[in-house]
């Protein structure tokens, strides 16, 4: 372990227990449940970020997979009786992952922008279902009456409790998604997302790597779905219509493609701003919008992106006149930008 | 061991509507024999690559490689099966590093390509397997270098080195010196002669130069179809071929 991944290790420890110790600050609640919604689209869109940074393809229809998941809480709670925590987290990602290994074989059949306009179909249909049929989703009226059961025998109805355990879930889901990124299987993820030929020719079965891609991040976005129909106690159809979906790419874009921890940043951003700017205006949405496009334009990489470009200027004066010695196998400087 | 050839082309098709690409071509490659393709632009040669190596679907006729039809299959069970290829222009995943390109190469055929949660850097031997490949030809100091960063030769001697390090049971070089400066080629050729000995190569290339230096047999394909075969000094003097290809230079 180099001295660089130590104090990473341990800036994210310090920064686990800081978030763990958030509730007990005195912060009004109203902060409370701003942060808990970052940590549940924060699991969302670190798993898009597996897709779009990491394999190369742009999918819209991860709305479908947390509504689909927050869905399954609300009816099994509803309409089957089973509130069961463990029970009910299996089958809501069990059946996401079905609806993921159903809409990957359609999706996968195109790439590129073809594979966009697939998974956005894809997305539209399950949200006309969740709208169309009342008698299992309760259309436009959503699902509600079912509450938060304990989990390990732990009472999540409090705002605090909650908190924690969703955190808890962040931490979790971003430890898996972090070591899928570092795993052989991870670089033949990235492999297949700059040159998908290259890899067929070395002998990887792209296809399959892609679905497999698709299918984990459709669970991951599930867990997200899970935790958020516990946290407003009701599903509607918003919750997997286009709108989550785009909310979601933007958070992973506002963050920054392909870092995973930008998207949880993007997450934050998104939450805060939104709400925030909708206390102020009714047009909250267009200033939000304005906002978003500024980014694309102007920062490219995302918030990470601008976090590196203020390090290397930070980095650039520290050194003054006499730049360090470079290790033999780092790349020459000026490199990590794209071209 | 297969008495026949390792590498056969069987009257092969291929058609783009009513263009005919490829036109009836037949090909057998010996084991550990170096072929090279020669014929101007458009004679059908990167097609004919593509075909053997499964890019491009047949219109009539297979290929068979050691014995095993694999005319339907795709590109990756080809690979599987000991094909391996450069492109025309290079072909690397440019926002990986040199290491990483080569630690693919290398992991595409084994079961380590599926390990999905213990981190990349705990396969040691791997690590260890492509460094050394990276130092036979002179680019270990090039390791942590993100490919993009590479200049033109660099690159080409990576996307060989990739298509050497599967120790293939055939390796297509589809122009391996196209498009690089005079001492960058040498580097590409050295490369090849020292480190390729034992391969079966079906070699495609416009400096002729090259391809008589480096082949033992040759085949002229015009129009789609192969106008003539045979060694270098036959095909040096075979009268169609000069006409049509060499144009009287040699």
């Amino acid at each position: 372990m180099t001295g660089r991944r130590a104090v990473l290790a341990a800036a994210a420890v310090g920064a686990a227990v800081v978030a763990a110790a958030v509730p007990s600050l005195g912060l009004p609640q109203y902060y409370i449940s701003l942060l808990t919604q970052t940590w549940i689209f924060g699991i969302a869109a670190m798993s898009l970020d597996l897709l779009v940074g990491f394999t190369g393809l742009v999918s819209f229809a991860q709305a479908a997979f947390f509504g689909t998941s927050a869905y399954m809480i609300a009816v099994l709670a509803t309409q089957y009786h089973l509130v069961a925590f463990w029970p009910a987290l299996g089958i809501a990602l069990g059946t996401t992952a079905a609806l993921a290994a159903l809409f990957g074989l359609l999706a996968l059949r195109g790439e590129g922008v073809t594979f966009i306009i697939i998974t956005l179909a894809l997305n539209e249909i399950v949200w006309g279902l969740a709208y169309q049929w009342v008698s299992v989703s309760g259309g436009d009226n959503g699902i509600a009456g079912f509450v938060r059961p304990p989990v390990f025998g732990l009472d999540l109805s409090g705002t605090a409790a909650f908190y924690r355990f969703t955190l808890a879930a962040l931490l979790v889901c971003l430890a898996l998604l972090a070591a899928i990124v570092r795993s052989p299987f991870g670089l033949v993820l990235r492999g297949v997302r700059d040159r998908p030929r290259r890899m067929a020719a070395l002998g990887y079965a792209v296809q399959a790597f892609r679905y497999a891609a698709f299918v984990i991040a459709a669970v991951f976005t599930g867990v997200a779905g899970v935790l958020f129909a516990y946290y407003n106690e009701f599903v509607g159809p918003v919750n997997l219509s286009l709108d989550t979906a785009v909310q979601i790419l933007i958070m992973v874009i506002l963050g920054g493609v392909g870092t995973l921890l930008g998207p949880l940043a993007g997450a934050a951003v998104v939450v805060f701003v939104s709400n925030a700017l909708s206390n102020l205006t009714q047009r909250w949405e267009l200033i939000l919008g304005a906002i978003y496009v500024a980014i694309l334009l102007f920062a490219r990489g995302g918030l990470v992106g601008i976090g590196h470009r203020v390090a290397r200027v930070l980095g650039a004066a520290t050194r003054g006149a006499g730049p360090a010695a470079r290790p033999v196998m780092s790349p020459p400087p000026g490199g990590r930008g794209e071209p | 061991m297969t008495t026949g050839p390792w590498l056969e082309v069987r009257d092969l098709t291929v058609r783009f509507g009513s263009l005919v690409a490829l036109d009836h071509v037949s090909l057998a490659v010996a084991r550990g024999e170096r072929r090279g393709i020669i014929g101007p632009n458009g004679a059908g040669k990167t097609t004919l690559f593509n075909t053997i190596a499964g890019e491009v679907a047949s219109s009539a006729g297979g290929v068979v490689l050691a014995g095993r039809d694999i005319t339907r299959l795709p590109p990756h069970r080809r690979a599987s099966l000991g094909m391996a290829r450069t492109f025309q222009t290079t072909m690397l995943c440019p926002r990986l590093t040199v290491l990483e390109n080569v630690i693919l190469s290398l992991a595409a055929l084994r079961p380590v390509r599926r390990q999905f949660l213990v981190p990349l850097g705990r396969y040691r031997g791997l690590r260890d397997e492509a460094l050394a490949l990276l130092g036979q030809v002179g680019l270990d100091g090039r390791a942590a270098w993100p490919v993009r960063m590479l200049g033109h030769g660099e690159q080409r001697q990576v996307e060989i080195l990739l298509a050497l390090a599967q120790r293939p049971a055939v390796l297509l070089l589809d122009e391996p010196t196209a498009g690089l400066a005079a001492q960058d080629a040498a580097l590409v050729t050295a490369m090849l002669r020292e480190h390729s000995r034992d391969a079966t190569i079906v070699l495609i290339e416009h400096d002729m130069e090259f391809v008589f230096d480096v082949v033992e047999r040759i085949t002229v394909l015009h129009y789609g179809r192969i106008v003539a075969e045979g060694t270098p000094e036959e095909i040096r003097a075979h009268e169609t071929v000069r006409e049509i290809y060499l144009g009287g230079a040699l």
